[in-house]
């Protein structure tokens, strides 16, 4: 079996004007979403008791907020997840005067309608920690970009380093943006899988890069863009029945993984989509755009034959 | 050209082998079970009591699996959660207070599996269910604390060597000393240099007022902290212990902060009650006068303690001291008789109350009551041999070493040094943890057959090689997870998964390359050879960038996410040796020995 079966170069490059622009649309609209919505930053960052309560029958959202109303809890977030026996709470900081012993008094609470409620899952996260996190979070990106950015640069050559590294992190501000503008919940298994696909993503520069240098030294005659064009057209194949892999991983995880896995997935598989354009129609446009060319390419070849065994 | 040497096989062969044998635990399960553990230091795991344990089962028909005594404890294996349950209540009232029983799973796996070091993956609390706390350390009541002591004793010292000064006065981290004139003040500051070490003082001058001004020195401060954090961890693991939880976790993170993991507890409110509570210590008499039977009411007056070695203890009422008043507690030798001792620091308050009481107690004994959920212990129970002043007492005689370390980590660890505030708590249900390792199992179940029904309608033969390839790589992943105890959470099996799925690009990579190869004409057996060789550059450097990513997702994740990251490095060292060893030597032993190939099974 085969679905690529392409002889001719595709003439990517060309395409150029089109794909950068809509790279930019959808950049400057996921930057506006973040800027205007703002991330719906879960208990991690932001502070605050999370509860999973299981009921032997149905529960009665409605009982269980009044219940909460009587403790003094007036805007905690209820909701059924799963099946309609699962609670969620979630209270914010805020209201929470007690820290830790909440979760109990909230438990006792509930037990007082329905003795049958069993405690799943408790988060508390105190304002010291949620700063942190969020500090860490954004060390390791910037740590592993600059990484991944030195690591191409001293492998190829510096033009490949930033114009990976930027189309990466252009997926990594679409993907925030699509948690913005669906509000979905961001936490630390999401900021995880943001920085899983920044390494993966790059695997895919990686490998139109390598051709692109392979191709610098076997078509010795050709023009940039056709070189550049021939390298994506005959990775194609490998780019697409790789991600193809990947994605069948990552949506088992999305429909079977539960909810903590859920939104991980999600990241991933936004992560994996566009990672797939952005290396293809940002990257190697980015490299036409800094002026790659053979010269610089035939400095760096002496480095690197003296890197390889 | 498609041959390896005979050795290359074989290496494959044993790593694989090798990768078998350490997954194998995990396949065997693990069975509810009651863990001994002695708690008094005189007391040692040995084959009497795993004889007692055994015994004591079998008095009461409950058949365990298995007892065995590993080296700080005896573990008794059952087959079901109601005799492991009715067991811990049988040992826990047959042993008594000294031994500790505790709740625990222990893997099924055969005694050899053990023997070479081959346990389960350790599971992660979401996994197995359990609290995890992080406590945040009031570091600067801690300082406040110690400062306030040393303002006390520049009073006493002052007006024990007769310097006049007309106020002590602490603001913040700043004391001031108030003097008359320069000449006393001189005098006093030589006096408080040589007896405190750990204060920078400096003059200041304000009118016709003279002032000394006390701070505590930075690296005495950092003495303070790491002694409120040493005796903080110390405090919790004594706490902890009467939890009855098997395997605890308590760590030090960063520098103000304490993780308190607890495997199988339900009862938070219980764990959360133990955490936050305070113990106190105080000195009373022994009551010599009086005769006791034990089990008989205490005379009027008086109250009946166990001391260490469990025999019991007629101790006076009326209290001496309390621990408030004691600084520190160091373990050390008596200068005469270079016997071990423990060498306790009081506090000026301390200091007096202590001269008065051993000038009128001489020849008596006190005793050092710990009190923990208002139930004493007499930590020990010396005799006073002279009147002690200046603060500085020394507790020697029949003690050795070890014990006079572990009394002065008692008596320093019988309160907190510091206040706790529970900053973090993540409790996750027994229920949800077995549901979450339904999910995570069940999503790579799934995916990896995904993956492997299309590799081998793409791929052919080649495909079923990158398939067995893929295989090896979860093998050994598991393998080296177990074999290193890494611990395996949520986000870790996510990460299995992820790994596995990134893990088929280098295959992917190497069998594009053949197909391109021969389409270019070469020969099957030059199109496989240079398939792997140009393959490898780029898995390389691909994986090398993901690796990055790991690393410093590992640096700065917490919990979880660091679980990921383990899974995330592991899988990329793993996936590389399967790609480009393992799918090699397969295709190697396949295709290598034809030496006319004029077609390979690549789709």
């Amino acid at each position: 079996m085969e679905f690529f079966k392409i002889n001719r170069n595709i003439p990517f490059m060309s395409y150029g004007r089109y794909t950068t622009t809509i790279s930019l649309v959808t950049f400057v609209l996921a930057v506006f979403f973040i800027a205007t919505k703002g991330l719906n930053f879960g208990v991690d960052f932001t502070g605050g008791t999370v509860m999973e309560v299981h009921y032997s029958q149905a529960a009665d959202l409605n009982k269980v907020r009044g219940q909460l109303t009587d403790m003094g809890l007036h805007d905690v977030l209820v909701q059924n997840f799963g099946s309609s026996h699962d609670v969620l709470l979630q209270v914010s900081l805020k209201q929470n005067v007690v820290g830790a012993q909440l979760s109990e008094m909230i438990l006792d609470k509930l037990r007082q309608q329905d003795a049958s409620v069993e405690m799943r899952r408790v988060e508390f996260v105190g304002p010291q920690v949620g700063k942190d996190l969020v500090e860490n979070g954004a060390l390791a990106l910037l740590l592993v970009s600059i990484g991944i950015a030195c690591y191409l640069w001293v492998r190829f050559e510096w033009k490949f380093g930033l114009a990976a590294i930027i189309a990466n992190l252009h997926d990594v501000v679409i993907i925030i943006g699509f948690f913005a503008f669906f509000q979905w919940d961001f936490s630390l298994t999401v900021l995880a899988a943001l920085l899983a696909v920044l390494g993966y993503s790059v695997n895919e520069s990686v490998v139109v890069f390598d051709r692109i240098r392979e191709n610098f030294r076997k078509m010795r005659k050709t023009e940039v863009a056709e070189i550049i064009d021939n390298a994506i057209t005959r990775t194609m194949s490998r780019t697409i029945i790789t991600h193809l892999s990947t994605q069948m991983m990552v949506t088992a995880m999305l429909f079977l993984g539960g909810e903590t896995l859920h939104y991980f997935a999600l990241a991933l598989t936004i992560g994996i989509l566009f990672s797939i354009y952005s290396s293809v129609l940002v990257a190697s446009p980015l490299l036409m755009l800094m002026g790659v060319s053979r010269e610089d390419f035939i400095k760096t070849e002496k480095v690197t034959e003296e890197v390889l065994p | 050209m498609n041959r390896y040497p005979l050795w290359k096989y074989l290496l494959v062969l044993f790593v694989f082998i090798c990768g078998l044998v350490y997954t194998l635990p995990n396949l065997y399960g693990e069975s509810p079970a009651v863990q001994v553990l002695p708690i008094r230091a005189n007391l040692k795991a040995d084959n009497a009591l795993l004889q007692r344990v055994d015994e004591a089962l079998k008095a009461a028909n409950l058949n365990a699996e298995g007892v065995v005594l590993d080296p700080t404890s005896v573990k008794a294996r059952f087959n079901s959660t109601d005799n492991q349950l009715k067991a811990k209540d049988i040992l826990q009232a047959k042993l008594g207070d000294d031994y500790m029983v505790a709740l625990n799973l222990q893997s099924r796996s055969p005694q050899w599996l053990t023997a070479i070091n081959a346990r389960p993956m350790y599971l992660g609390l979401d996994l197995r269910g359990g609290v995890h706390f992080l406590l945040q350390i009031d570091m600067k009541s801690a300082l406040d604390k110690a400062l306030e002591a040393s303002s006390g004793d520049i009073r006493s010292t002052l007006r024990e060597r007769s310097i006049a000064y007309s106020g002590v006065s602490r603001d913040g981290r700043l004391v001031t000393i108030k003097f008359r004139d320069a000449e006393t003040r001189s005098k006093g500051e030589v006096e408080l240099t040589q007896r405190f070490g750990g204060l920078a003082f400096n003059e200041k001058n304000e009118g016709t007022e003279f002032f000394l001004l006390a701070t505590l020195k930075p690296e005495e401060e950092k003495r303070i902290q790491d002694f409120a954090v040493q005796q903080n961890l110390v405090t919790l693991r004594n706490r902890i212990n009467e939890l009855g939880v098997a395997e605890p976790i308590i760590q030090q993170q960063g520098l103000d902060r304490i993780v308190v993991q607890l495997p199988g507890v339900l009862d938070t409110a219980h764990a959360k009650d133990i955490l936050g509570r305070t113990a106190t210590l105080e000195v009373r008499l022994v009551d010599d006068e009086h005769q006791f039977n034990e089990g008989s009411a205490a005379p009027f007056g008086t109250e009946m303690f166990k001391d260490r070695d469990g025999s019991m203890l007629l101790v006076k009422k009326s209290v001496l001291l309390t621990g408030e008043r004691i600084n520190d507690a160091q373990p050390g030798f008596d200068s005469r008789t270079n016997e071990a001792a423990v060498h306790i620091n009081l506090d000026s308050a301390g200091t007096r109350k202590f001269k008065d009481a051993t000038r009128e107690n001489v020849g008596k004994r006190m005793a050092i009551v710990l009190f923990e959920k208002g139930k004493g212990e007499v930590v020990t129970a010396p005799v006073i041999r002279e009147e002690i002043g200046g603060g500085r007492v020394q507790i020697s005689g029949q003690m050795n070493t070890k014990e006079a370390n572990d009394i002065s980590l008692l008596l320093r660890a019988g309160a907190l040094a510091a206040p706790m505030e529970i900053i973090e708590e993540r409790t996750v249900g027994p229920s949800l943890g077995a549901d979450n390792i339904v999910r995570g199992f069940r999503s790579t179940q799934i995916g990896f057959a995904a993956i492997a029904i299309f590799m081998i309608a793409y791929y052919m033969l080649f495909g079923a090689v990158s398939v067995l390839a893929l295989g090896a790589n979860l093998l050994l992943l598991v393998a080296l997870l177990s074999m290193l105890q890494a611990t395996l959470t949520l986000p870790g099996m996510a990460g299995i998964a992820l790994t596995l799925g990134m893990a088929i690009d280098a295959n992917v990579l190497i069998n594009e390359r053949i197909r391109e190869e021969l389409r270019n004409g070469n020969t099957p057996q030059a199109s496989i050879h240079a398939g792997y060789e140009q393959a490898f550059r780029t898995i390389l450097d691909s994986n090398i960038t993901t690796l990055i990513a790991g690393i410093a997702l590992f640096m700065f994740g917490s919990g979880a996410v660091r679980g990921f990251a383990v899974v995330l490095c592991l899988g990329i060292l793993t996936s590389m040796f399967s790609a480009m060893m393992i799918s090699r030597a397969l295709v190697n032993l396949i295709y290598g020995r034809k030496l006319r190939l004029n077609n390979i099974s690549i789709g």
